[in-house]
């Protein structure tokens, strides 16, 4: 899957989490959060991100910006190998790569006000030294994201969660990223807003040639807004491919029951649909099933689903699928 | 069918540091025998005041029923003692809740939360409700009940938690189930599991639904018949099909248009509705939904509309402009 135009190469990725056998943890075990995850992205594309809660989205996306320690794997970031480099390079690509929240004000000082969080940044790093530069800069930054030079006096409570979250992309904007992880940036906000947000974020993409990946599990908002989309499934990629192959022909099981059970804003096409309900729950990432880790929910595994482990192959071209059926 | 629940001119407020904050202001929907209504509409606008005032749980002092009635089986619950209303939460009308963490008690098992409401409402012995909860588990698809009695609520998944939550509104044969946003912290896959599991449990034992929820798709999947609030009133109502086929308030129609469908081809442009949301404490006189309206006319600002006729039964919407609204595209 190596592609000369990427900004971002994610091989072989490995996370485990050592957990219990401490004094109050219980019996000691280790979470597979993410399970040899490969994936490129190339420069001004956006990669979706989707699967259900726990299997490994937001991990995989904190050991891209070396928030967390990758148990094994390596990340090549604009041609450098972040696991091979030391403190000080990993700060100067660190800045390169910056991330959005699903609830901005968790992440927003709240003793602050707007102008001080955009600003503080600025400062720390260097990048705008003079402080009259910097108030035009944080001007700046606030009509980038289409709010008023005003907010800047406003403290986080007092925005609206869409505006929050505005001034949470004006933060990264700030840094002048090449690279914006956005985990679930739209989660928590009402569907009016979403489209607000949505939309604001592919005109930045267009203005700045930024490149993301989108981490959320609303499929429909990762169909507008990806170029490609990988599913994730208990800590690894089970289906991978541009948008409209992934939506219109899925190959994965597991891909196709996640789009069956999206409702769709119509009574008559509901009406209409045959729903094919996903049973049980994903299962603990601390002892995954062997063979095909989908296969206990599976609609149509086979005996040799059990104990064969599906890799994830290109089934058509550009279009890969981790299934002994597909 | 029969109105199971009717309520009238319904008003709440808050006494907040801000100002009053008007919840829930003169709003009046209905819920036949056996029927799912939806209430739908974004955060703020008064949907969990609602159920939570029929219920006469909204947070004293500073919440409070000003006006309005609330007609169950015929009766006023807003007349009736203390006393009375404890007889009829849980045992006629029962909640869940979005976060069924937060009401299921931490530190008691499973079995003693769902045998206590049996043992007080039904006054069944010890040894009845606790074949009673085995009963209503296994019907909400809890494999191995009997055992599962003796398990606290951290030892559950969140999906299993919310069929607990269900089991418990179950487990005194309610004729009505208020659920508010009883998915919304869940994922599609396992949203689509409780969804199917209370509308097979509400055929099969033709309980009522409220369902409140944000999710235009949750609601054409489900309900029966939508009311849309905004600001505290209800500024649409109608059955599910003639609200998505002829929305006739620009609210209804701005939010059909904002989210994208899996089932159309992609757009290249989301359409949102722009702006915020009203401060509940700095209504004017007019329309609330004005300020971001794109059919806005000078009159909406100083009279406020409301609720009228549209085409279809029982179609109605609160809004100066309905016949323009009523030609324009589904997306613009
Ligand atoms: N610091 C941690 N320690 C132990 N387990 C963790 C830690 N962070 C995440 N996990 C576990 O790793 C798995 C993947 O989590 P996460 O990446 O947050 O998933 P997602 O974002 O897809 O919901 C989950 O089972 C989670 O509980
Ligand atoms: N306990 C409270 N104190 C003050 N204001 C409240 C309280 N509960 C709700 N409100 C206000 O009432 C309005 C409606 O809230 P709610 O019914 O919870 O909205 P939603 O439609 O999101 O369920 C909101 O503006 C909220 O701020
Ligand atoms: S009454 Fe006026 S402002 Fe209100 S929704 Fe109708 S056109 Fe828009
Ligand atoms: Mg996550
Ligand atoms: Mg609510």
């Amino acid at each position: 899957m190596t592609d000369n135009g990427a900004l971002l190469e994610v091989r072989n990725l490995v996370k485990h989490f050592h957990v219990g056998g401490g004094l109050f943890g219980g019996a000691p075990g280790v979470v597979r959060a993410v399970d040899g995850v490969s994936f490129a992205i190339r420069r001004g594309e956006t990669l979706g991100l989707v699967g259900e809660s726990g299997c490994g989205k937001t991990t995989t996306g904190r050991c891209i910006l070396q928030l967390e320690r990758p148990t094994s794997g390596e990340i090549v970031f604009d041609g450098q190998n972040l696991t091979k480099l030391d403190d000080a390079g990993l700060r100067r690509v660190r800045r390169r790569m910056q991330v959005i929240f699903q609830d901005p004000y968790s992440s927003l000082n709240p003793r602050m006000t707007i102008g001080q969080i955009l600003a503080e940044p600025l400062v720390v790093h260097g990048l705008v030294p003079d402080r009259a530069a910097r108030e035009a800069r944080v001007g700046e930054l606030l009509r980038h994201v289409g709010l008023l030079p005003q907010h800047a006096h406003r403290y986080p409570h007092e925005l609206s969660g869409g505006q929050r979250q505005r001034v949470g992309i004006a933060r990264a904007l700030a840094m002048e990223p090449a690279l914006i992880v956005c985990d679930e940036p739209v989660s928590a906000l009402d569907v009016s807003i979403q489209a607000q947000i949505v939309n604001l974020l592919e005109d930045l993409q267009r203005q700045f040639g930024l490149t993301y990946l989108f981490v959320a599990h609303d499929l429909s908002v990762v169909r507008h807004i990806s170029d490609r989309v990988a599913v994730m499934y208990l800590g690894k990629i089970v289906e991978i491919a541009g948008r409209q192959a992934l939506y219109e022909d899925p190959l994965h099981p597991y891909t196709r029951a996640l789009l069956s059970a999206v409702p769709i804003p119509d009574p008559d096409v509901e009406a209409r649909r045959v729903h094919v309900v996903l049973g049980g729950e994903v299962p603990s990432p601390l002892n995954p099933p062997a063979g095909c880790v989908f296969h206990p929910r599976c609609p149509i595994a086979v005996d040799r689903c059990r104990s064969e482990v599906p890799v994830l192959r290109e089934v058509k071209p550009g279009h890969w699928a981790a299934c002994l059926l597909a | 069918m029969a109105t199971l629940l009717e309520v009238r001119s319904l008003t709440t407020e808050f006494v907040t540091r801000g100002g009053v904050v008007r919840a829930v202001d003169g709003v009046s929907w209905d819920v036949a025998e056996g029927e799912t209504v939806a209430l739908v509409g974004e955060s703020g606008c008064g949907k969990s005041v609602s159920a939570l005032s029929v219920m006469r749980l909204v947070a004293a002092p500073a919440g409070r029923i000003v006006s309005g009635q609330v007609f169950f089986k015929g009766r006023d619950l807003l007349a009736l003692s203390e006393e009375e209303m404890r007889r009829v939460r849980g045992r006629e009308i029962a909640m869940v809740f979005q976060e069924p963490m937060t009401s299921l008690n931490p530190v008691l098992t499973i079995g003693r939360q769902l045998t206590e409401g049996l043992e007080i409402h039904l006054g069944m012995t010890r040894g009845g409700a606790r074949q009673r909860a085995v009963e209503v588990l296994a019907t909400v698809g809890i494999p191995d009940a009997a055992r599962r009695l003796s398990q606290y609520p951290h030892q559950f998944s969140g999906g299993m938690r919310q069929r607990i939550m269900i089991a418990a509104a179950l487990a005194c044969n309610p004729a009505l189930i208020l659920a508010d946003e009883p998915t919304t912290a869940l994922d599609v896959t396992i949203q689509a599991q409780i969804l199917e599991l209370m509308r097979d449990l509400s055929r099969r034992f033709g309980v009522a639904m409220l369902i409140i929820t944000h999710n235009l798709g949750v609601v054409a999947r489900y309900a029966d018949r939508v009311n849309v609030m905004y600001a505290g009133r209800i500024v649409e109502r109608g059955s599910a099909r003639d609200l998505y086929r002829r929305p006739r308030h620009p609210y209804t129609l701005g939010l059909l248009r904002s989210v994208p469908r899996l089932d159309e081809p992609r757009r290249a442009r989301l359409q949102p509705i722009e702006g915020q949301p009203p401060d509940l404490t700095r209504l004017g006189p007019g329309c609330a939904f004005a300020p971001r309206c794109t059919f806005r006319v000078e009159r909406c600002r100083v009279e406020r509309p409301v609720l009228a006729p549209a085409d279809g039964e029982g179609h109605v919407t609160a809004c100066w402009e309905a016949a323009r609204v009523a030609g324009a595209p589904a997306l613009a």
